[in-house]
């Protein structure tokens, strides 16, 4: 018999005045299955806070028990949105860690592939966030235009969603034939689809109504809870690994950061529109920078596996795909934390080893989990409506965040 | 002759209940296929030829569906509320003219059910009505969703009711009669009343798409905030008849904006049931249009939107009109 008293004490938010509602882990605008416990106030917020682990799947365990290469497979699948970042963050970890000299061609490429991803995550970003304010049709423009995006990934990788494509040392393959060509027609036709896009959107007064002034999110806080991606940039401050710590040469590449300052999630849209842009500026820098085909993956076969011909004619090449196949390559011992701009922030990792080949300790630092703990500042005092917005604007992705 | 007029009133129950069935099943497949069409997909294409025979497929579906009821719902409240909601859509129809008189066997057969002198005012009063249909299904069903729906379709009922009522004032004022027959009779002599009337008929269509209860003004179901609002919990028939009220409102909404400012079946050419018809389309159309197009309302914004701006709007103009009818203008 659970008294009024004995509510009230545990949870000195709720009273009569009050119900809790839990929006999921099953619902249709959560993004997969995070659950948000609110405490309403009719529809006035009093409470709300994120629930988490639905989607745990205990990624930092299960990789301690697999070789670097295999690892990479898992970091594919934390922000199944942006695998390519994720690839990335953790094979220049490694690569840190064993001094691998990478060819400068397998680094643009790998700029490349990371850029495509950006864009491909904020148009799943842009889709599904207007959509849940309650447009649905430009959801379905989003995915045709993604969709060109995981076409050019599976023609490079085989695979359209988990591609691994990067690997310690390099790339897994070549560039396929053609490869150029199809992204200059994705560069030529994307800015026309983006102008419609963002007439559907600028300047509508019901979209600007949903968003100005809505899930504010301050320095300070993004300082506490470690914030960071476009929710930091949309308090002004232009915090981008890609500038400040530049991996992969992104310093070669001219592109600026887009900020805002006012913090809201009007704020957050503009900075992930302006970023898609950008990002289209870096990918057209890199096609110019690299030969269609070429050297992709460095010649230490201590790491890296041999060609297929090789393999067949060549002795020491067979013993070298043995050995890498079967036990994997050894990393020296030593830790190293390694973060790269993902779409959804710093994306990291922390490695440590033992001098075996698989991991002594894999931590992933996924953005999401960082950017949800805010859930409880930024949707307090709002409507139910204005959870919606707050979760579609700091765009979580909960394989990120559940890992 | 007595005899043979309640005869005809009995085919003509029959044929507009069997019309507006017909108009609900397709409009929803009409739907589907627009949205289909606004968004890079197909649409339901597979039943029948172009899927012409998809709602019948669905009907089917709803029909064999378990009707559910959780276990705290209010089982009479539960049960009623579905009925109340599709009771009130169908029942406003019965006052709309669908076609021009016609002659037979010596009697002149009006196109509407009823034709009283207040017809307009009676439509209004069952189609807000239809609004305790979302109210009770969202208290009864003991769900959290439902009930935030069932506030949220009150809430927007009381915002939007006082500035479509005034907004269709001005119609009665400029005709001189409440009587729809005769409104569109006016119209046939002095031309159709969109024009002159234009802030009226703005303000009216505004607001009937908030009492269909269709984006924008789609709070009380909200799918991506309230799941479905006040009828997350139904299922089965009671569902669909949520269902077939929300479009025979549809429905509804165009037939009386056809009728007060469209000339109802006014039109050359075509015989007037067409004419409706076609006039009843295009309306539809729009309201399918705005769907795919425009983002939801935010509750707090929407109740502004209707109690500062709708309301003092349909205000003025029903007063500018008020002038210029009584001739000081």
């Amino acid at each position: 018999m659970a008294t009024k008293e004995m509510r009230a004490e545990r949870d000195p938010a709720l009273t009569d005045e009050t119900m809790v509602i839990n929006l999921g882990p099953q619902h249709p605008s959560t993004h997969g299955v995070l659950r948000v416990r609110l405490t309403l106030d009719g529809e006035r917020v009093v409470k709300a806070e994120p629930v988490i682990g639905y989607l745990h799947t205990g990624f930092e365990k299960t990789a301690e028990t697999l070789t670097y290469q295999q690892c990479n497979t898992i970091t594919d699948r934390l922000d199944y949105l942006a695998p390519m970042t994720n690839n990335l963050a953790f094979v220049l970890a490694v690569e840190r860690m064993m001094d691998i000299e990478v060819p400068k061609r397998a680094q643009y490429v790998r700029v490349l592939f990371s850029e495509l991803t950006r864009v491909a995550s904020h148009l799943v970003w842009l889709g599904t966030h207007v959509m849940d304010l309650g447009a649905m049709s430009l959801f379905f423009y989003c995915m045709r235009e993604r969709e060109v995006i995981l076409d050019l990934i599976e023609a490079a990788a085989g695979v359209r969603m988990n591609p691994s494509y990067f690997r310690v040392g390099g790339l897994a393959y070549d560039l396929p034939e053609g490869f150029h060509e199809k992204v200059r027609d994705f560069l030529k036709d994307f800015p026309r689809w983006m102008t419609t896009y963002r007439n559907l959107v600028d300047g509508n007064p019901l979209i600007n109504e949903r968003l100005v002034g809505i899930s504010l999110l301050d320095r300070q806080t993004c300082y506490q809870y470690g914030v960071t991606g476009p929710n930091m940039r949309a308090t002004g401050l232009a915090l981008d690994l890609r500038k400040d710590e530049p991996y992969c040469y992104y310093d070669e590449f001219e592109f600026a950061v887009p900020t805002r300052t006012q913090c809201d999630a009007y704020a957050r849209f503009w900075v992930r529109v302006e970023e898609i842009y950008e990002s289209m500026k870096i990918i057209d820098q890199v096609l110019g920078k690299i030969s269609p085909q070429g050297e992709y993956a460095t010649t230490d076969r201590k790491v890296s596996l041999p060609p297929r011909d090789e393999i067949y004619g060549n002795m020491e090449a067979l013993i070298h795909q043995f050995k890498l196949v079967t036990a994997g390559f050894p990393v020296p011992q030593g830790e190293v934390y390694q973060a790269v701009e993902g779409p959804r922030g710093e994306m990291g990792f922390y490695l440590v080893s033992d001098g075996g080949p698989k991991p002594y300790r894999w931590r992933a630092r996924t953005p999401s989990y960082y950017n949800l703990q805010t859930m409880p500042i930024i949707a307090k005092d709002g409507l139910v409506a204005d959870v919606i917005t707050a979760i579609g604007s700091i765009d979580i992705m909960l394989g990120d965040v559940d890992k | 002759m007595i005899l043979l007029q309640t005869i005809f009133l009995i085919i003509k129950i029959v044929l507009l209940i069997g019309i507006l069935m017909g108009g609900f099943a397709y409009a929803t497949l009409l739907e589907r296929r627009l949205l289909g069409f606004f968004q890079l997909r197909l649409g339901p294409n597979r039943v029948g030829p172009g899927g012409l025979l998809q709602p019948i497929a669905d009907g089917l579906k709803m029909a064999l569906k378990e009707d559910l009821m959780p276990n705290g719902a209010d089982p009479f409240v539960y049960r009623l509320a579905p009925v109340v909601a599709l009771f009130a859509a169908l029942s406003v129809d019965a006052v709309i003219p669908f076609g021009a008189p016609v002659h037979l066997f010596g009697l002149t057969v009006y196109l509407d059910i009823a034709n009283p002198s207040i017809g307009l005012l009676i439509a209004f009063a069952f189609s807000s009505l239809g609004v305790y249909g979302l109210v009770l299904g969202g208290w009864a069903s003991q769900n959290k969703y439902s009930l935030l729906g069932g506030i949220r379709a009150s809430a927007q009922i009381i915002s939007y009711e006082l500035a479509m009522g005034l907004a269709v004032l001005g119609v009665i004022m400029t005709t001189g009669t409440a009587n729809l027959y005769d409104i569109v009779v006016y119209q046939h002599h002095h031309g159709w009343l969109w024009l002159p009337q234009i802030g009226a008929f703005l303000i009216y269509f505004v607001t009937g798409i908030a009492e269909t209860n269709r984006t924008p003004f789609d709070l009380p179901e909200a799918e991506s905030e309230l799941v479905a609002g006040y009828h997350t919990e139904y299922s089965g028939m009671r569902f669909a008849s949520y269902y077939i009220a929300e479009y025979v409102n549809m429905i509804t909404v165009s037939g009386l904006a056809v009728t007060l400012f469209f000339g109802g079946w006014l039109g050359p050419w075509l015989p007037p049931i067409i004419w409706f018809f076609i006039k009843i389309g295009i309306f539809l159309f729009i309201f399918i249009w705005i769907r795919a197009t425009l983002p939801r309302f935010r509750y707090d914004k929407l109740m502004n939107f209707g109690w500062k701006f709708l309301l003092p709007a349909a205000l003025i103009y029903f007063l500018a009109t008020a002038l210029f009818v009584s001739g000081v203008l």
